[in-house]
């Protein structure tokens, strides 16, 4: 099944219905229609699958979704344009450029914590680029996938974007049919698995994997500010969120104020009892509710600590005093526990950070600009946010993916587009002016090579058409300026002028 | 420890201690590694001329001149590519520093090729040395005497522990796999590509992979067959045929065929001379496994121009093929050898066909005087890289990402694309602890005003760069109106 779906698929592709930009742009629209109409949909599947609630669904799933699909809308020509480029004295009359294509058919794989945004993010990425696309939302999150495979071949053409829902064996059938690019958003055992799959058909993937992102508070910051920003960060979607905060670092001095200060702002958020708040959510699942429970055992949660198994409820906890070889320190929580590790000071923060894998996201709350610069400047993160959490995602400017061990590829706005793209280098040259070519044939000699090395020189002018007309026009209003003033002066040195 | 994991482990050491970082010193590797190759030349062009029998000034030509220009180009805009990148805001962060950092991967693994040992070897070390990583490099045993220099000398020019040569054939190349690396950069065929794809998928490391196909040469019958056939004779057989993106074989009308054959002809002998074997400028091929290879793939086509060799000078004759069909032998892998394929095709609706039931080869170039033809070519075909009415050029213009696709490659790189490909471009946002109370519309207990403030926060898009124009042309006319009014009533 997952085969035939493929192979459609490609057909389609092969046939060129997906490449023309008003074919992309309208089911583009169609896309942003299926999101407009459906949303109480949407959020019913959520609630069931994960417990959302209904304002966190849009606020965390669709606005995100929305503002990539205007923006691609509004981009495309842009996007898909040939890009020129810089040429050198042998090309300087010849068209040189990059050149956008579709890659063919991807596959995007997606996750179960937003199982809307991190599935069809990409997938707007993959249509704006021309492609045809495989998508396979998480079977975790159930009703979200089957509402998805209801839903989008209604809104989308059915051959160019099939949806294939199905568990383990029914992904790793899709795994060995050929794709032009795969796009798994998870976890890095699977993401292994993923890439070694693509390597039989030498697919270039993009990994969105995980980690365990540090949050390092420094101790004269003004904590209140900060702790209500983390815990905003660390127990939406009830931890479950990829760059969430994973742990604290901080010196022992201010320990118990964060800890005060994340026990009030979860008051002021989810109320004395965060298992009635309608704003606070479960555990998908009753693998991930003992997984969570397990990195608890032995210790004893500061705030918190309590769960209902019955119900996949674990109350936001916070953990004083971890230790580094803690259970809770080992893997990525993806929960509501926010364990606190004291260190004695920025060096030995850094060091913690830096003995660890490269994590997805990176915090630092500082007012000081050179804690905050040596931060940055002494360990790596796919991404970072400095005096608060998560926003880095939103900006879709911003290139969202990790490194190492959190993953490989980027995403979001126009990196989405060029990820999924082929950027083809196009030198257009003329059969014209072939004596100049003699310097390369042979017979090869010391006179022909100083030749080639001067015509390989490349100028320092910048030949772009843009800049051009800028530099004009700019030099007119200068020009007209100049002249203006020039009149002002004479005028003003009391010379009579008879047009007056 | 095996040999290469001590190698491995003492760049990762070296790169750690954050030596590598500084501009400074990446500037100053740099131009050490030019040095290198302006002191050793001659070291290197009789590596090369004993591995594949190129004369000094080809070597500079294919190898060096190019390897040069790279570190001209890095050594100057460093400071431009390692520079924090701002991109565009949104309403929401409009106080708040927003950009790009590129940083160094850490420690990647380039494995050479041996048909440019050099240029193909050291340009992507150029790349890791400028992206502020340590970088060990495998050249390809199969070039050896050219491995053999780089082993013994990059060292006495290049931080040692920083930028080791391991040298090795399978045994080693594949211990070095088992290693962890922050990138891996291979240049060589697709099967190896797949275990080396493989192996990195075990540690999660990215990879870029410069890999082959057939080239295909379409060759339109209304254009100037002189000069295309001048470019194409020499795109073939530079190097022997061994350049990754030489022209694989010819598409063209049966009309034209006996033309292309005779111009090819004329330009053999001008090139080469009567006798390519005893001229200088023709190279051979790199060794007897190879010999034989492409000897075999003669099987069952017709021989149009050269065709004799000798075996025991690996040499083989600038080589046409004419009438040749898709299902011959020559046409079933990339040749790699001076064997020049033409396949007849009705025009170009059946060239594109048989362009597209292949794989997406590395290079596709097109020989026409008609503008809409290439357009058409370029869009319904793919490839790594297009050039139209010339070959082999477009590896010189650095400003063109080179690179493959499908099977013939993943990434790219030459200038800023080689630099990029081995940084990690870290996403930043810099906020400050003020205005908390905006913040409110995100946090609970959720209301549907706050969900509406949230709304409009994040799906405004505000383009600075147009702001700034119009709030300088307001300016402009506000002063000139100024004067206007002021002086000049």
């Amino acid at each position: 099944m997952e085969k035939q779906a493929v192979q459609r698929a490609r057909e389609a592709f092969l046939a060129g219905r997906s490449r023309p930009l008003e074919f992309r742009v309208h089911q583009l629209k169609s896309l942003q229609r299926m999101i407009t109409d459906r949303q109480g949909e949407i959020a019913t599947a959520l609630k069931q699958d994960i417990n959302r609630s209904q304002y966190d669904t849009p606020l965390f799933e669709l606005i995100g979704l929305e503002n990539e699909i205007s923006l691609a809308v509004s981009k495309l020509a842009q996007w898909a344009a040939p890009r020129p480029v810089e040429r050198n004295l042998l090309t300087i009359s010849d068209q040189a450029y990059i050149q956008p294509e579709p890659l063919g058919v991807v596959l995007i794989i997606g996750a179960w914590n937003y199982p809307w945004a991190l599935t069809l993010q990409p997938l707007v990425g993959a249509i704006a680029a021309g492609n045809a696309a495989v998508v396979k939302p998480s079977e975790l999150s159930e009703y979200s996938a089957s509402l998805l495979k209801a839903l989008l071949p209604r809104y989308l053409d059915q051959e160019l974007y099939p949806v294939v829902c199905g568990g383990v064996s029914e992904t790793q059938e899709l795994l060995r049919q050929r794709f032009d690019h795969i796009f798994y958003t998870g976890n890095c055992t699977v993401g292994k698995l993923v890439m070694e799959a693509a390597a039989r058909h030498l697919t270039p993937v993009t990994l969105e994997l995980g980690g365990k992102s540090p949050c390092y508070i420094d101790k004269d910051v003004d904590l209140r500010v900060a702790c209500r920003r983390i815990t905003w960060g660390k127990f939406v979607n009830c931890g479950q969120t990829c760059i969430a905060p994973d742990y604290i670092l901080c010196e022992p001095s201010i320990q118990n104020r964060v800890v005060e200060g994340i026990r009030q702002t979860l008051l002021e958020f989810y109320g004395p009892d965060p298992k009635s708040s309608p704003d606070y959510g479960r555990i998908i699942n009753q693998r991930h509710f003992n997984r969570v429970m397990t990195l608890l055992e032995g210790y004893t949660a500061t705030v918190g600590g309590q769960s209902d198994a019955s119900q996949r409820y674990i109350a936001p906890t916070v953990v004083k005093d971890v230790p580094p070889q803690a259970r809770l320190m080992q893997e990525e929580i993806f929960g509501p526990l926010l364990p606190i590790v004291t260190v004695s000071d920025i060096d030995d923060a850094i060091h913690f950070i830096n003995e660890r894998e490269k994590p997805l996201a990176l915090y630092v709350f500082s007012s000081n600009k050179k804690v905050i610069k040596r931060m940055l400047a002494e360990t790596t993160s796919g991404g970072v946010t400095v005096n608060d959490v998560i926003m880095h995602y939103t900006l879709s400017s911003l290139p969202f993916g990790g490194v190492g061990q959190s993953g490989t590829g980027r995403y979001h706005g126009k990196h989405t587009f060029d990820q999924f793209s082929h950027h083809r280098a196009c030198l257009v040259k003329s059969l014209g002016m072939e004596e100049i070519n003699v310097v390369r044939y042979p017979p090869q000699n010391h006179q022909k090579v100083r030749r080639v090395r001067l015509a390989m020189r490349t100028p320092l002018v910048d030949f772009s058409k843009g800049t051009y007309i800028w530099a004009v026009a700019a030099s007119i209003v200068a020009l007209g300026l100049l002249v203006a003033l020039t009149v002002v002066l004479i005028l003003a040195a009391g010379v009579s002028c008879t047009c007056l | 420890m095996s040999r290469e994991q001590l190698v491995v482990e003492r760049a990762r050491r070296a790169f750690q201690t954050g030596m590598s970082k500084p501009l400074k010193f990446r500037v100053h590797q740099l131009k050490n590694l030019h040095r290198f190759i302006i002191e050793r030349r001659k070291d290197i062009a009789d590596a090369v001329k004993k591995d594949l029998n190129k004369t000094e000034h080809s070597t500079e030509l294919f190898e060096t001149l190019g390897l040069e220009g790279e570190i001209d180009v890095a050594v100057e805009r460093l400071a431009e590519w390692a520079a924090p990148r701002p991109v565009e805001k949104s309403l929401l962060t409009i106080l708040d520093e927003v950009y790009i950092q590129p940083e160094p991967l850490g420690v990647v693994l380039i494995i050479g090729a041996w048909n440019y040992p050099w240029a193909v070897t050291l340009q992507p070390l150029v790349a890791a040395i400028a992206a502020g990583n340590a970088a060990v490099v495998k050249p390809s045993e199969v070039s050896s005497h050219s491995a053999k220099v780089m082993e013994e000398l990059l060292p006495l020019y290049l931080d040692k522990e920083l930028y080791p040569v391991v040298c090795g054939g399978v045994s080693e190349t594949q211990e070095l796999l088992r290693q962890r690396f922050d990138h891996i950069f291979y240049t060589g065929n697709s099967t190896v590509g797949k275990l080396v794809m493989e192996a990195a998928a075990r540690h999660l490391t990215p990879v870029t992979l410069e890999l082959g196909g057939k080239s295909p040469c379409y060759i339109d019958k209304d254009v100037d067959l002189r000069v295309a056939c001048r470019r194409i004779t020499w795109g073939k057989f530079v190097n022997c045929g061994q350049t990754c993106i030489a022209p694989d074989y010819i598409l063209c009308e049966p009309s034209i065929q006996n033309r292309v054959v005779e111009e090819i002809r004329k330009c053999i002998t001008e090139f080469y001379t009567d006798d390519p074997k005893t001229f200088e400028d023709y190279g051979r091929i790199i060794n007897q496994r190879h010999f034989q290879r492409v000897m075999s793939l003669l099987e069952g086509s017709t021989v149009a121009i050269g065709g004799d060799s000798d075996q025991s000078q690996c040499y083989i004759a600038p080589t046409v093929l004419k009438d040749v069909t898709g299902g011959s032998k020559v046409m079933q892998e990339e040749i790699f050898g001076p064997l020049l394929p033409i396949v007849t095709v009705s025009g170009v609706d059946e060239a594109i066909q048989f362009i597209n039931e292949r794989e997406k080869p590395l290079a596709l170039y097109v020989f026409s005087p008609d503008n809409k033809l290439i357009r058409r070519v370029i869009a319904e075909t793919s490839s790594g890289a297009l050039v139209a009415n010339d070959c082999l050029v477009h590896f010189t213009v650095s400003a063109l990402p080179f690179g493959g696709v499908g099977n013939s490659g993943m990434g790219r790189y030459h200038s800023q694309h080689g630099f990029d490909q081995l940084s990690h471009l870290r996403a930043c946002l810099i906020k400050k602890l003020n205005l908390e109370d905006a913040n409110a519309m995100r946090y609970p207990p959720h209301t549907a005003k706050k969900l509406g403030w949230a709304r409009f926060f994040f799906l405004k898009r505000v383009n600075l760069r147009q702001l700034r124009r119009m709030a300088l042309l307001a300016l402009f006319s506000a002063m000139a109106s100024f004067v206007v009014q002021r002086f000049l009533r």
